[in-house]
């Protein structure tokens, strides 16, 4: 089993560890709710070390990317990032993951439990003058997500991070310790992910500096329950969950990173047809009238015929609500019908919603 | 970790306290812990029978879900208000402010075979 950088912090904690993508990971600290809170009132910190780094250098990088990816990253100038999917030639998604232009370079950030399976993907993809190189283990990565994450971070650095739009990045040091400032997160507040270098003295450098930096503020570790419990307020995807190789970008609302028009690349053929012939399901949200949480695998109906699945659900704490994601039949998907789900054999009524959940 | 010695367990981590023939059940702070923030309790109307080692119920948190057993046989007298609007009672207080039902038990001698907290000290290997 694997253990990012913070392992002895987290642990000192009184973390609990639980084992995730052959990492052990800290899942909760003070408790999925209140450290829920913490990042939407205030701000917290996510050890997300266990994310997976590839750099795609060489003269072809460019194309390689425009082929396996579906977003246009001709549009990715140096400084950006870009959300994008990696797909199957039949459309199916091998991965969600984030595109950064480096300068010179790309750098794909890509789910921990996926890390092998890509990069033997995109080993096997590989065409002209391309170098692939898994770096995951030379960074620790850290997000800092919630309102004051700003004001906390800037005691830290000279880099003016106002300045630094959303999906955009800077080279800078935090706290004496140089890295890559993102402007990007998975809670849908303001936040930045940290990326430098993995080894356990400088991430305790850093660590301690965040938290004595972050104290006024109010500043909590977050773990990986919490990280789910956000995402899923603002109806993001995860992989494994809501998106896998048996869905594809469009039926996944994932239509906005897809560039159908952008030229030729992997899944595109499929997708155009898809959108041609209309989609035949696609993801929507939920909302549960009790507190039932519609968790993943449990059948959604309508009139008694199965119309679809739960891909992720939650309690919501920021809403006090029950919510869901899910595939449903297209015909279905309108916001605002009603369809059943049966929770444990248990029918209840849920109305389809527009996500994210959270109005922000 | 709490574990009172005035109340009794079973292996599923419910805990029963006996007054005369009522019983008061909840779930024990290992439990509580396991799970993770309680966000809703599902339990049967007054006037359910319950069935020894039988699911009566559900606790919903927000990671994963958990059956309730019942510890003995009995008809449900009473259900705790409280823990509808505030779950979260059952984590702050397992033993006390977040007991789940009351009921009248119906054979006492269902009692002799739950664990006492010295057997369930070792059960839960604290």
């Amino acid at each position: 089993m694997k253990q990012t950088a913070f392992y002895e912090i987290h642990k000192a904690l009184g973390a609990k560890i639980v084992e995730f993508a052959g990492f052990e990971m800290p899942v909760q600290y003070s408790g999925i709710i209140d450290e829920h809170l913490t990042v939407r009132n205030k701000v917290g910190v996510f050890d997300v070390s266990h994310m997976g780094e590839f750099e795609v250098r060489g003269k072809d990088a460019l194309q390689f990317l425009q082929k396996v990816t579906v977003n246009d990253v001709s549009k990715l100038t140096q400084g950006k990032i870009q959300y994008s999917a990696m797909c199957y030639a039949d459309g199916g998604i091998v991965d969600d993951l984030l595109v950064y232009n480096v300068g010179g370079h790309y750098m794909l950030v890509v789910n921990a439990s996926n890390i092998d399976k890509d990069f033997k993907w995109l080993q096997s993809q590989l065409k002209g003058d391309v170098q692939l190189k898994n770096v995951s283990d030379d960074f620790s990565l850290l997000a800092i997500q919630g309102p004051r994450s700003r004001e906390l971070l800037q005691k830290l650095t000279d880099v003016q991070l106002a300045a630094i739009e959303y999906y955009h990045f800077k080279r800078g040091t935090v706290a004496g310790v140089p890295m890559i400032i993102s402007r990007t997160g998975y809670t849908g507040e303001l936040g930045f992910e940290i990326y430098f270098d993995a080894t356990p003295v400088t991430g305790k450098k850093v660590w301690e500096a965040i938290f004595a930096a972050g104290k006024e503020f109010g500043v909590a570790p977050i773990g990986l329950g919490a990280r789910d419990t956000l995402r899923l307020e603002m109806g993001f995807c995860l992989y494994g969950n809501d998106i896998d190789q048996t869905t594809h970008p469009l039926e996944a609302g994932l239509g906005w990173i897809t560039k159908l028009d952008k030229g030729e690349f992997l899944g595109r053929e499929p997708m155009l047809k898809a959108k041609e012939s209309g989609l035949k399901r696609k993801l929507v949200g939920l909302t549960l009238p009790e507190k039932n949480i519609a968790r993943h695998g449990f059948p959604i109906t309508s009139k008694g015929s199965a119309i679809g699945q739960i891909t992720s659900g939650t309690f919501s704490p920021s809403l006090q609500k029950s919510v869901a994601m899910g595939y449903v039949g297209s015909s279905y998907g309108e916001p605002g019908s009603c369809i059943t789900v049966s929770i444990r054999g248990k029918d209840i009524q849920a109305t389809i919603v527009k996500v994210p959940f959270l109005q922000k | 970790m709490k574990i009172p010695e005035n109340v009794k367990y079973t292996k599923d981590h419910e805990w029963i306290r006996v007054e005369g023939d009522s019983g008061w059940i909840g779930i024990t702070d290992y439990a509580q812990g396991e799970l993770g923030d309680v966000v809703f309790v599902e339990v049967p109307k007054v006037g359910t029978k319950l069935f020894k080692g039988k699911s009566f119920g559900t606790i919903e948190a927000v990671k994963a879900v958990s059956d309730l057993y019942a510890p003995v046989a009995g008809e449900v007298v009473e259900l705790n208000k409280v823990i509808q609007d505030s779950p979260d009672v059952v984590n702050k207080d397992p033993y006390g402010e977040g007991w789940m039902v009351k009921i009248k038990i119906a054979d006492k001698n269902d009692l002799g075979s739950l664990l006492d907290a010295a057997a369930y000290k070792s059960l839960t290997g604290k």
